[in-house]
């Protein structure tokens, strides 16, 4: 095992792909000269050269729809959102192009392409820029998404992603590209569609995913301190979502709180459970608890800010709540 | 045009080098965390504005830009010391704290923001414009874009309408020479942004805009044709930024020396020595300036660290006019 950074991760996921691959380019803004807004290309431009790693002018819907329009004519193209809230200028090629052309044409055309980038708040940046828009791609059929919280998941899964003859969304975090993380030396992919239980625990689930999950760690962390066990499943992929792996802890729990950094009307929580009590009704000890960030966009100020987005105390005080302590 | 006389040059001056010392001091707070997140400063830029707010009318026209924003509200008017706090964070600031760095908004001095998302100011310009022509007032706007924001569809989009509309918008692109760090000759075969303005048959010009007077001229222009209902103008305004995009910015894309040419034709130098030159003002009066303007800038530090940081409530009381809006439960 090697220790990396998340970015790097990223980078070797792509770079490993690449090697293999002629067919698959890197492209979006300040990917190749810049080495990526957050350095998650480095060194990419000096191996395989400016017809393969591509900077582009400021313009998402030109380039998410050139992407999408080399991946139905051969190619497998990587887009990088400098973030995704830039992806709306965009979203129109991704939900009525790439997530439709398969369907469309009845199964000619495959669309072999990952979008990929950061997600959500990434400190004091304001409304425009702390925004997750997981449960709007996720809505939409034909896509998959992928959330990893890792370097050792973002490796292996963006080498699935990268391989699957789908589209793609791939999210990442600011937050997360200097997190270090151990990954194997040799090659390794991680199934698209299946989650991790991160830490195993009797008395209650807590399911999350992306970066948001760290708080779901410290509370866990926090809350065995009180003797009380938690089992932390992190989702991995959205879409499709890994319902087994969530019912199967739920069964053995009887108690779930959800944590995702997301506004709370009609997100990843909801579609959770939605699963939940239809398929583990029965196994419910109590109400299923969801914590988001608060149902506003995102403050500046830092004590708004603070205010707005979910913490470990939050998990806490939830998994109190369900377990009526 | 409005004359352009010696207490012109003494108010671009004092004007010119507020604004830098204004950003200066944010640069600082920021490296001392006192503000967070993304911060774009102007500097090397000043000239536009100064130019810009000579040329309009600023009892009724209208500005719109992009995030590096700081200081256009405060030439038009804007108390800097609710700027300052806005960048803090603080109740004072000019969004009661909920915009930040980006999103400066003064409805009283018609600055219409303030926006994060490159090219999405663009099309609200025409759209202020529009409903300038809708009612039959008599007021223009300016509407400011980056070079790297001429690459988005809104501008084309925008420009198409426009022009085919008649509506009374002076569209100014400040080309600083870079998109974060791609150039201007990265991003397109053509580099003279200004003849995009071409394809829709718009009036369009290069202007030097490191001279205040040079950017005057062009606006005044421009904006004479607006209000005469002749319709949009489309500007190149080459300039530079001095400091890195944000403040965590490398800047390997550009060499010390491009930065230091630049440095040769300040904006700020120029004028001051025009002043000295026409005798507009002796070296005296200058250091009056000086001393005045870093006073005023320290008078805003103090303003936005001694201000109360915003009620919790004030998330959501901005969020929908409607003062009883339901919003979803948020801690336990
Ligand atoms: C739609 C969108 N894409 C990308 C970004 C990230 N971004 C912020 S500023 C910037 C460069 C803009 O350059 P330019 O328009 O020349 O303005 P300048 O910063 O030089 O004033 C980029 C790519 C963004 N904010 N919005
Ligand atoms: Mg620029």
């Amino acid at each position: 095992m090697k220790t990396i950074q998340f970015r790097e991760a990223v980078q070797q996921a792509m770079s490993e792909e690449m090697r293999k691959d002629e067919s698959i380019y890197l492209m979006g803004e300040e990917v190749a000269e810049y080495n990526g807004a957050y350095k998650a290309s480095k060194g990419m431009l000096d191996e395989f050269g400016p017809d393969r790693v591509i900077d582009t002018p400021i313009s998402e819907l030109g380039f998410s729809g050139i992407g999408i329009g080399s991946a139905m004519n051969g190619n497998r193209p990587i887009i990088e959102f400098m973030t995704f809230n830039f992806s709306l200028v965009g979203i129109d090629q991704i939900i009525n192009n790439a997530a439709k052309i398969r369907q469309m044409s009845g199964g000619q055309f495959n669309c072999p392409i990952v979008f990929r980038g950061p997600t959500a708040s990434a400190g004091q940046l304001g409304a425009t820029h702390s925004q997750a828009f997981e449960s709007w791609y996720a809505n939409c059929p034909g896509l998959k998404v992928i959330v990893p919280s890792n370097p050792y998941d973002a490796k292996g899964l963006l080498k699935s992603a990268i391989r699957d003859d789908d589209p793609v969304i791939f999210m990442e975090s600011e937050q997360m590209y200097g997190d270090k993380g151990e990954v194997p030396e040799e090659e390794y992919v991680i199934e698209i569609g299946k989650a991790d239980i991160k830490r195993e625990g009797t008395d209650v689930t807590i399911v999350s995913f992306g970066k948001i999950i760290k708080e779901a760690y410290k509370a866990a962390d926090e809350l065995e301190k009180e003797g009380i066990s938690a089992e932390v499943i992190d989702l991995r992929t959205i879409r499709p979502m890994d319902h087994a792996t969530i019912i199967e802890s739920v069964k053995k729990t009887n108690r779930l709180v959800i944590l995702e950094e997301a506004w709370p009307f009609g997100n990843i929580s909801t579609e959770i459970t939605y699963q939940v009590q239809e398929q583990a009704f029965d196994f419910l000890d109590a109400p299923i608890i969801k914590i988001n960030t608060a149902d506003t966009p995102a403050p500046y100020s830092p004590v708004l800010l603070k205010e707005w987005l979910p913490n470990s105390e939050d998990v806490v005080k939830a998994v109190k709540k369900v377990m009526y302590k | 045009m409005k004359k352009i006389t010696k207490a012109t040059y003494l108010k671009w001056y004092e004007d010119m080098l507020f604004w830098r010392k204004f950003e200066d001091k944010l640069a600082q707070v920021y490296i001392q965390q006192k503000v967070r997140g993304f911060l774009h400063l102007y500097n090397g830029q000043e000239a536009i504005l100064a130019g810009a707010l000579h040329a309009m009318d600023t009892d009724k026209d209208r500005m719109i830009t992009a995030y590096r924003n700081h200081v256009q509200p405060i030439g038009l008017g804007v108390d800097p010391k609710r700027v300052m706090a806005e960048l803090y964070g603080k109740g004072t600031g000019t969004s009661q704290g909920l915009g930040g760095s980006m999103h400066i908004f003064s409805k009283e001095h018609r600055f219409y923001g303030g926006h994060g998302i490159v090219g999405g100011q663009i099309p609200l310009g025409a759209g202020l414009a529009f409903a300038d022509k809708y009612f039959k007032r008599d007021a223009v706007t300016l509407t400011f874009m980056g070079d790297g924001a001429t690459r988005q569809g809104s501008l084309h989009e925008t420009l198409t309408m426009a022009v085919n509309w008649n509506l009374p918008v002076v569209f100014c692109v400040e080309n600083n020479g870079y998109a974060m760090g791609t150039s201007v000759a990265r991003t397109a075969r053509s580099t003279d942004i200004y003849k995009l303005g071409n394809g829709y048959e718009m009036p369009c010009a290069p202007v030097d805009a490191m001279d205040p007077e040079k950017v005057a001229e062009a606006l005044d222009e421009a904006i004479a044709r607006a209000r005469k209902g002749e319709g949009p103008t489309f500007l190149e305004l080459k300039t530079y930024r001095y400091r890195g995009h944000s403040m965590s910015d490398a800047q390997h894309y550009r060499t010390k020396d491009e930065v230091a040419e630049y440095q040769k034709i300040d904006p700020i130098t120029k004028v001051r020595n025009i002043l000295i030159d026409k005798k507009y003002a002796t070296e005296d009066d200058i250091k009056k300036i000086d001393k005045r303007v870093k006073d005023k800038v320290k008078e805003c530090e103090e303003f936005a660290e001694e201000s109360a940081f915003p009620e919790k409530n004030v998330m959501y009381d901005v969020v929908y006019e409607q003062e009883d809006y339901p919003f979803l439960p948020h801690k336990l």
